[in-house]
C-alpha cells in the first residue's frame, strides 16, 4: 500500500506505541497535522533533555527539498541549530527513508546512554507517497552501545567493596534511566552502606530508608557530603561527578579513596575525576551482576568497620543540617514542602522549576519511588516545570502531580494555563512566591555584597486572578496557617486544576550551600550566617 | 602532546560538521584534518592531528566514539604509525635561482609539477616537519603561495584499521 510521508510519519509513531504528540501547527509540517514544531522555540527543550539524557523523538517539518539553501520563507538549518543539542540528528531528503529513518531515531532515543533525536522533514516528503513497510529492527554498525559490564572489573568492584571500611554509594540519574532502582536497593540493602542520590538520582533509592543520606552536591546534606568526601570505598552509579556535585575536583582529590564507576557512557568516566574501576554498561544489568558475585563470594559485611562509619555518619546528621525556623509567622517554603510531602502522602508526581524551589523540594520531598521527581537538572531550564507536569498528567491520567515553581519560572511559559484547560489537566500549581529571583538573590547576598540587582519583582500579576481567567482555579496563601488548608483544598478538587500561591520569606535561603568552585565540604550552613 | 587520531565514519552529508562541531563545542584543538572516501565509499577517513594532555586525548576519542556516524577511532601515535602530508609550493624561480631552486626540490625529493617563465610550483611529501624545513631552506621571499593538506596517517605493520 503506498503512503503520503504524512501518513508514514503517523504510522511509524503508532509503531513505536506513542500516545502523545506535543507540537505546534505551521505551514511546513500541515500534512503531518492533516492526519506537528517550530523548531527554534524547541532549541530550549531539546538542549534540556540532552542534558538530562532523555529519550525523545523530535519531528520537525521543513521547507520543500527544491526550496533548501535559498533562504525560503520560514526556512531554518534545523540539522545545524540542534546539532550540539542533540544525540543525533536526521534530514529526510526521500520519503522512501522515512519510515527507516524514523526506526532509527526512536532506537538511537532508547537505547545507549539516552537523548534526544531529531528527524527534519521537508514538505514535499511529507507529501509524497511511497509503499509503507515499517522495519521491525534496526542495525548500525557505527552504533553498538554496551550493555553488559566486563565481568573481571566487575569481580574487581566486588573486591573492593569487600574490603571496605568507610564505604559510599553515589547514584545519578542513570539508575532511574534504566529502571534500576529495584537492583540498587537490593544492593545498598545487601552491603549495609551508605547511599546518596544526585539531584538528578532522587527516587533511585527510597528516601525513608534509614540508610539514605539525603542528596549530595551543592545544597545536598551536611551528613551526604561529608561521607561522600571522607569514604575510603565509593561506588558511583549512574552519575557523572559534575560540577554541582562534587564542587571543585582539586578538593575533592585531597582525600585518598577507590572509586568504582558504572556508567554506560565511557566518556563519563574520568572526565572529572579519575575512577580506580571503571564499568561500562547497563546499569541495571551491572548492579545486577555485582550483587550476583557478591552474593556469590558469601559476602558478609564488615560489621565492625561499619558500625564505626555509621557513628561517625550519625555525628554528621546530628547538625540537623535542612533546619528552619519553624516558628516563624511568615510562611517559610521549607513549610509549605514539608506540608506537600505530607498531605500528598509522599506519592506525588513532582515537577519542578529552576531555583530555591527546586533545591527544597528536593531536600524536603521524601521520593521513595523512581520517575516521581521530574526537573531540570543539567540545564537548569526555567519555565520547565509546568509543560513538565502537563506531560506526566497526560502519561498518568488521575495521578496527582504538583508543579513545585516560582513566581519568576512559571512565568516564562505561563501561557500553557491554556493548553492545561484545553486538555483538562488537573495540575497542582504550587507557587513560591518571594518576589524575588530567589537563588539569584541568594548569590547576590553571599557573593555580590547585597546587591540585589535585577532579581526582585516588582511588577507580578496577580496570580489568583490570572488563573481565574484562564478558567482555573486560584488561592492566595499568605498565613502559615493557612498552607494546610489551602493544600488540602487543592488537592482536594481532583479534576480543576488549582494555583496556590505562597506569599513566603523573601530573606529564605538554600542551606547546606557549596559556592561554585570550592570544595564539598566547605558548605555554608544556616547557623554560620 | 601532540596526538594523530584515525577516525572512520559514515560517509553521509553533516558527518564533518559533527567531528567539526565537537571540537569547537569542548575547546579542544584541531591542528590539521583532513578527510575522504575510503575504497568503501559508505565510508570515510579522516585523520585529525591534536595536542593535549592524556587527560584530553581520552576525552577526545571517548567523544568522537560517542558520535553516531563516528565507525571507529584509533590514537595512532599510540602505536608505531607513518603520517605524511603533501604541500603544493609555488615559488619565484628566475634566472639563476632556477637551477639553485630545481636543486634543493631535489634534496627534498620534491616534483616540480608546473613551470612558468618565472615561477616553479613543487609538489613535496613527508611529514609536517621535513615540509617545514623545506619552507626554513628556502629564502622567504622566493615563496610565492604554499597549500598543505594536513597530515594523513597509517599504522606500521599489520596494524589495520578496518571495518
Amino acid at each position: 500500500m503506498e503512503l503520503t510521508g504524512a501518513e508514514i510519519v503517523v504510522k511509524c509513531l503508532q509503531a513505536e506505541g506513542v500516545e502523545y504528540v506535543f507540537g505546534y501547527p505551521g505551514g511546513a509540517v500541515l500534512f503531518i497535522y492533516d492526519e506537528l514544531f517550530n523548531v527554534t522555540n524547541a532549541v530550549t527543550g531539546i538542549a534540556t533533555a540532552y542534558m538530562d539524557s532523555i529519550p525523545m523523538v523530535i519531528i520537525t517539518g521543513q521547507v520543500p527539498t527544491h526550496a533548501i539553501g535559498l533562504d525560503a520563507f520560514q526556512e531554518c538549518d534545523t540539522v545545524g541549530i540542534t546539532r550540539p543539542c542533540v544525540k543525533h540528528n536526521f534530514l529526510v531528503k526521500d520519503v522512501k527513508d522515512l519510515a527507516v529513518t524514523i526506526k532509527k531515531a526512536f532506537y538511537l532515543a532508547r537505547t545507549g546512554r539516552p537523548g534526544p533525536v531529531l528527524v527534519d522533514i521537508p514538505k514535499d516528503v511529507t507529501s509524497a507517497r511511497c509503499p509503507f513497510e515499517y522495519p521491525e529492527t534496526v542495525a548500525m554498525r557505527s552504533y553498538n552501545p554496551v550493555v553488559k559490564g566486563h565481568p573481571g572489573q566487575i569481580r574487581k568492584a566486588v573486591q573492593l567493596v569487600a574490603e571496605a571500611k568507610r564505604p559510599m554509594i553515589y547514584t545519578g540519574g542513570g539508575v532511574i534511566l534504566s529502571d534500576a532502582s529495584k537492583q540498587l536497593t537490593k544492593l545498598v540493602k545487601l552491603l549495609g552502606f551508605p547511599c546518596t542520590n544526585t539531584l538528578m538520582g532522587l527516587g533511585g533509592y527510597p528516601a525513608t530508608d534509614p540508610q539514605f543520606l539525603g542528596m549530595l552536591g551543592m545544597h545536598g546534606t551536611y551528613e551526604a557530603n561529608m561521607a561522600m568526601q571522607n569514604c575510603d570505598v565509593l561506588l558511583a552509579v549512574g552519575a557523572r561527578f559534575d560540577d554541582r556535585v562534587i564542587g571543585n575536583p582539586a578538593h575533592f582529590g585531597q582525600v585518598q579513596r577507590k572509586i568504582i564507576h558504572i556508567d554506560i557512557d565511557p566518556s563519563s568516566i574520568s572526565k572529572r575525576v579519575k575512577v580506580d574501576v571503571p564499568i561500562v554498561g547497563n546499569v541495571s544489568d551491572v548492579l545486577e551482576e555485582l550483587t550476583r558475585q557478591l552474593e556469590a563470594s558469601g559476602y558478609k559485611p564488615d560489621q565492625k568497620a561499619l558500625s564505626t562509619w555509621w557513628s561517625q555518619i550519625g555525628l554528621w546528621k546530628s547538625k540537623d543540617c535542612l533546619k528552619y525556623d519553624k516558628k516563624s509567622k511568615i510562611i517559610k517554603p521549607q513549610f509549605v514542602l514539608e506540608r506537600l510531602y505530607e498531605i500528598t502522602k509522599g506519592d506525588a508526581f513532582v515537577t519542578s522549576d529552576v531555583g530555591q524551589h527546586q533545591m527544597w523540594a528536593a531536600q524536603f520531598y521524601k521520593f521513595d519511588k523512581p520517575r516521581r521527581w521530574i526537573n531540570s537538572g543539567g540545564l537548569g531550564t526555567m519555565g520547565f516545570g509546568l509543560p513538565a507536569a502537563m506531560g506526566v498528567q497526560f502519561a498518568n491520567p488521575g495521578a496527582t502531580v504538583a508543579c513545585v515553581t516560582g513566581e519568576a519560572s512559571i512565568q516564562m511559559c505561563i501561557q500553557e494555563l491554556s493548553t492545561c484547560k484545553q486538555y483538562r489537566l488537573p495540575i497542582k500549581i504550587v507557587n513560591l512566591n518571594n518576589k524575588y529571583m530567589g537563588m539569584v538573590r541568594q548569590w547576590q547576598q553571599f557573593f555580590h555584597g547585597n546587591r540585589y540587582s535585577e532579581s526582585y519583582m516588582d511588577a507580578l500579576p496577580d496570580f489568583v486572578k490570572l488563573a481565574e481567567s484562564y478558567g482555573h482555579a486560584g488561592i492566595k496563601v499568605e498565613e502559615p496557617g493557612d498552607v494546610e488548608p489551602a493544600l488540602k483544598e487543592a488537592f482536594k478538587r481532583k479534576n480543576d486544576l488549582v494555583f496556590l500561591d505562597f506569599v513566603t520569606d523573601q530573606t529564605e535561603n538554600v542551606y547546606p550551600m557549596v559556592q561554585g568552585g570550592k570544595g564539598l565540604t566547605e558548605m555554608i550552613l544556616a547557623e554560620e550566617l | 602532546m601532540r596526538h594523530i587520531i584515525s577516525i572512520m565514519l559514515e560517509n553521509e552529508p553533516g558527518a564533518l560538521s559533527r567531528v567539526a562541531g565537537l571540537f569547537s563545542a569542548r575547546g579542544y584543538n584541531i591542528e590539521t584534518l583532513t578527510v575522504a572516501p575510503t575504497e568503501d565509499e559508505s565510508l570515510s577517513r579522516m585523520t585529525i592531528v591534536t595536542t593535549g594532555s592524556d587527560d584530553v586525548v581520552e576525552q577526545i576519542t571517548k567523544q568522537l566514539n560517542k558520535l553516531v556516524e563516528v565507525v571507529k577511532v584509533v590514537d595512532l601515535s599510540e602505536a608505531a604509525h607513518i603520517e605524511r602530508e603533501l604541500m603544493l609550493i609555488k615559488v619565484r624561480a628566475m634566472g639563476k635561482e632556477r637551477e639553485e631552486m630545481k636543486r634543493m626540490s631535489d634534496i627534498f625529493r620534491g616534483r616540480i609539477i608546473d613551470v612558468t617563465e618565472n615561477t616553479y610550483t613543487i609538489e613535496l611529501t613527508g611529514t609536517g616537519a621535513k615540509l617545514d624545513a623545506f619552507i626554513q631552506a628556502l629564502e622567504h621571499s622566493a615563496i610565492l603561495e604554499t597549500v598543505r593538506t594536513g597530515a594523513s596517517g597509517i599504522g606500521r605493520g599489520e596494524r589495520v584499521l578496518k571495518v
